[in-house]
C-alpha cells in the first residue's frame, strides 16, 4: 500500500512540473519568485484546511461545514474584539476554541448519535453561516491593528507568516499520522470501522478528535484569512470546502478511507493554485477556472479508478 | 424495503406511513403556529406558499430516487442555474411551447446522464462526482452568460409559471402530477421495487439479477430530467433570470427529502414524506418573514430542522433494535 501511495505522489510531482512549464508558455511572469510566493500564500489558508481533511477523510468521512466555520469563527473573533472590546489576544483564542467546539457539535452528532458524515455537516454547512450572518446582521469588522494584520501579511526571512505556519502544520500533521500510535488509529478506522473497534482502537474517540481538529484548522485559517484580507466578514470561507476537498482527493486519498496522506494534499494544493494562477495570468476569467478545476478532480479520480481496475484485471 | 406486506391491523396505515403522517401533524401545528400572525392563512398567501414550494417539491422527487438509490447530489443547484438559462434561451429565440418545455428538461436529463455515468459506470462515489459538476456546471452557466441577467422574456414564457387551470395554478398542478407519477413508479413498477433493492443493498440486489448501474444510470437521468421541469417553473415565475440562480437548492432538495422522512443510507422513504417535507420548508420560509425574523437566519432554522429529523430518525432506529 505503501509503495502505490509513493507512485502516487511521484505522478502528481511530475504532473505539476508539467503544469509549471505549460503555465510559463503561456505567461512569462509565472515562473517568477514574486508569482510563485504569492500562489503559496494564497492557497495558505485552505491548506491548513486541507490538512485536516485529508485525516477526516482517510477515516472515510467529510466535512461539509470547514467554509460555515471560517465564517462562524472569524465572526466570533471579529464581534468579541468591536463589541466587547476584548483584546485580539484573547479574541483569537477564542475564536480557535469556538472552531474546536464547532467540530465537536459535528463530531458529537457522527460519533454519539451515529448520523453520517455528510448530512451533519451539509446541516450544519447551513446552521453555522446562518448563526454567522444572523449574529453579525451581515456587517464586516475592519480596522484591524497592523500587529494582527502581519500575520497575514507579513514575512518572516522573506516568506510570508501563513506559509511558515502552514509549513510546521504540515510537518506535524505528516509525523502524526505516519509516526504515532493515533495515526495508524486513524487509518485504521478508515479501512475497517469494525475491525478497528474489534481491535481495541477507540473509534469514537479518535474520529471526535478528528472532527474538532477539522474546526480548529478551519478557525485558525479563518484568523489568517482576516488578517490577509483585512476585514472580517460573515460570508468568509464559502466554498472553501469545495477546493479543500478538491486537494485531499487529488491528492490521492481515497473518499472510501483508509489510504492518503498531507503530502499528496499539498502537491494538490499548489497544482490548483498553480493552474488558477497561470490561468489568471493568461487572462482566463475565474468562471471558466471554477470549471477546469471541477474537472480536473472528475478526471484524475475517474483515471485513478480505471488505472486501479486494469492493475486488477 | 416498503414492497413488505403488513398485516392489516388497525393501526397499519400508522405503521406503513407512520413517519410521512407525522410530519404532515408537524406541518399542520406549524402553520397554525404562523397562523396567528395577521395576514398569513389569507387564501392568498397559502396560494403564494403553494406556488413557491412547486419547484422545491418537483426537484424534491427526484432526490428522493436518488437518496433512496444510495446516493447523493449536491449539484442539483448549479444544474438548476443551467436548465433555468436554457429554458429563458429557448424561449426567447421564439421557439414553441413544446420545445421550450422539453428543452430544459432534456439538458437535466443530459446532466444527470453524466452524473450517472460517472458514478454507475466509472465507479467514482457521488459525492465526488457531484462535488465536481457543482463547479462545472455553475461556473459554466456564468461563463455563458458572462453573469449577467437574462431579461426581457417573452409573456408565452411566464404564462408557464403564473398561468392556472381551472382556478389551479400550473406550477402547483404541475408539482402534483410530478408527486403522483412518482410515487407510483416508486410502489407499482419494476423499476421502483428495484431502486428500493439497490439501495437497501446493492451486493443483494445484485445477486438477485438486477441491473444495479443501469437502474442507477436512470436514477439520476430522471432526476435530471425533474431538476429541468423544476427550473421551467422556477424560472418562468420572475422576469428575469440570474446566473445565480439556485444557489443552495441542493441543500433545501436534500433537506425536503431527510425531512420527509427517507432514509439518508438508502432503501426507504416515499414521495409523498418529501412533498410534504418541501411543504414544510416553503411554510417555515415565509412564516419567518412574516413574524420579522431576518432572512440571516434561516439556513440556520434549515439545518437544525435538518439535524432534529435525522437525530429523531437516529433514536428511534436504535430504540427499536433494542
Amino acid at each position: 500500500m505503501k509503495r502505490i501511495i509513493a507512485r502516487r505522489e511521484a505522478v502528481l510531482v511530475v504532473l505539476l512540473l508539467a503544469e509549471m512549464a505549460a503555465m510559463q508558455s503561456l505567461s512569462p511572469l509565472f515562473l517568477t519568485p514574486d508569482n510563485l510566493i504569492e500562489v503559496v500564500r494564497q492557497s495558505a489558508e485552505i491548506g491548513l484546511i486541507a490538512l485536516a481533511m485529508t485525516l477526516v477523510i482517510i477515516t472515510a468521512g467529510i466535512d461539509l461545514s470547514v467554509g460555515s466555520i471560517v465564517g462562524l469563527s472569524v465572526m466570533t473573533m471579529g464581534m468579541l474584539w468591536e463589541d466587547a472590546r476584548l483584546p485580539l489576544a484573547l479574541a483569537v483564542p477564542f475564536a480557535l476554541v469556538a472552531g474546536a467546539l464547532l467540530g465537536g457539535f459535528n463530531g458529537t452528532l457522527i460519533t454519539a448519535v451515529g448520523i453520517p458524515p455528510l448530512i451533519v455537516t451539509l446541516a450544519t454547512m447551513a446552521g453555522f453561516r446562518g448563526i454567522a450572518l444572523g449574529m453579525s446582521q451581515a456587517r464586516s469588522i475592519r480596522n484591524f491593528p497592523e500587529g494582527f494584520l502581519w500575520l497575514g501579511q507579513g514575512y518572516v526571512a522573506g516568506i510570508p507568516v501563513q506559509v511558515w505556519i502552514l509549513a510546521v502544520t504540515a510537518v506535524l500533521f505528516h509525523l502524526g499520522l505516519t509516526r504515532t500510535a493515533w495515526g495508524r488509529s486513524v487509518f485504521s478506522i478508515g479501512a475497517n470501522e469494525a475491525a478497528a473497534r474489534l481491535s481495541g482502537v477507540p473509534v469514537n474517540r479518535v474520529k471526535m478528535q478528528v472532527y474538532m481538529l477539522s474546526g480548529f484548522m478551519s478557525a485558525l485559517a479563518a484568523v489568517i484569512y482576516a488578517a490577509h484580507v483585512s476585514v472580517a466578514k460573515p460570508d468568509a470561507g464559502l466554498g472553501f470546502e469545495l477546493t479543500a476537498i478538491t486537494a485531499v482527493v487529488l491528492g490521492g486519498t481515497a473518499v472510501s478511507g483508509g489510504e492518503g496522506g498531507v503530502l499528496g494534499t499539498l502537491i494538490a494544493l499548489l497544482m490548483v493554485g498553480f493552474l488558477r494562477s497561470g490561468l489568471t495570468l493568461a487572462r482566463v476569467p475565474s468562471e471558466a477556472q471554477d470549471m477546469m478545476v471541477g474537472l480536473l478532480l472528475i478526471i484524475v479520480v475517474a483515471i485513478d479508478r480505471w488505472s486501479r481496475r486494469a492493475g486488477r484485471e | 424495503m416498503t414492497s413488505e406486506r403488513i398485516p392489516p391491523t388497525r393501526f397499519a396505515l400508522w405503521r406503513q406511513y407512520g413517519r410521512e403522517m407525522s410530519v404532515g401533524v408537524f406541518l399542520v401545528l406549524l402553520v397554525g403556529y404562523f397562523g396567528t400572525t395577521p395576514g398569513f392563512l389569507r387564501a392568498d398567501n397559502l396560494r403564494d406558499i403553494l406556488i413557491n414550494a412547486a419547484p422545491l417539491v418537483i426537484a424534491a422527487c427526484g432526490m428522493t430516487m436518488v437518496i433512496i438509490a444510495g446516493m447523493i447530489d449536491i449539484s442539483a443547484g448549479s444544474a438548476l442555474a443551467v436548465c433555468a438559462v436554457v429554458a429563458g434561451v429557448t424561449s426567447k429565440s421564439g421557439a414553441s411551447l413544446p420545445t421550450v418545455i422539453l428543452l430544459p428538461m432534456l439538458t437535466g436529463a443530459v446532466i444527470g446522464a453524466v452524473n450517472g455515468w460517472l458514478v454507475a459506470g466509472v465507479r467514482i462515489p457521488a459525492i465526488i462526482v457531484t462535488l465536481g459538476m457543482m463547479s462545472v456546471l455553475r461556473g459554466g452557466v456564468i461563463w455563458w452568460t458572462r453573469g449577467e441577467w437574462i431579461g426581457n422574456l417573452p409573456p408565452s414564457f411566464s404564462a408557464i409559471g403564473r398561468g392556472e387551470v381551472a382556478g389551479i395554478p400550473t406550477p402547483v398542478l404541475v408539482a402534483i402530477g410530478i408527486v403522483v407519477a412518482t410515487a407510483l413508479l416508486l410502489a407499482r413498477t419494476p423499476l421502483g421495487r428495484h431502486i428500493y433493492a439497490v439501495g437497501g443493498n446493492p451486493l443483494a440486489a445484485a445477486r438477485m439479477g438486477i441491473p444495479v448501474r443501469r437502474v442507477l444510470w436512470l436514477v439520476f437521468v430522471m432526476h435530471g430530467a425533474l431538476l429541468g421541469l423544476s427550473a421551467l417553473v422556477y424560472a418562468s415565475r420572475f422576469s428575469v433570470i440570474q446566473s445565480n440562480a439556485g444557489a443552495g437548492f441542493e441543500l433545501l432538495a436534500i433537506s425536503a427529502v431527510v425531512v420527509g422522512g427517507v432514509n439518508i443510507f438508502g432503501g426507504q422513504g416515499t414521495v409523498w414524506g418529501s412533498a410534504i417535507g418541501g411543504l414544510l420548508l416553503q411554510v417555515i420560509s415565509t412564516g419567518l418573514i412574516f413574524r420579522r425574523v431576518s432572512e440571516y437566519w434561516a439556513p440556520s432554522v434549515q439545518g437544525a430542522l435538518v439535524l432534529l429529523a435525522v437525530v429523531a430518525d437516529a433514536l428511534r432506529t436504535r430504540r427499536a433494535r433494542r
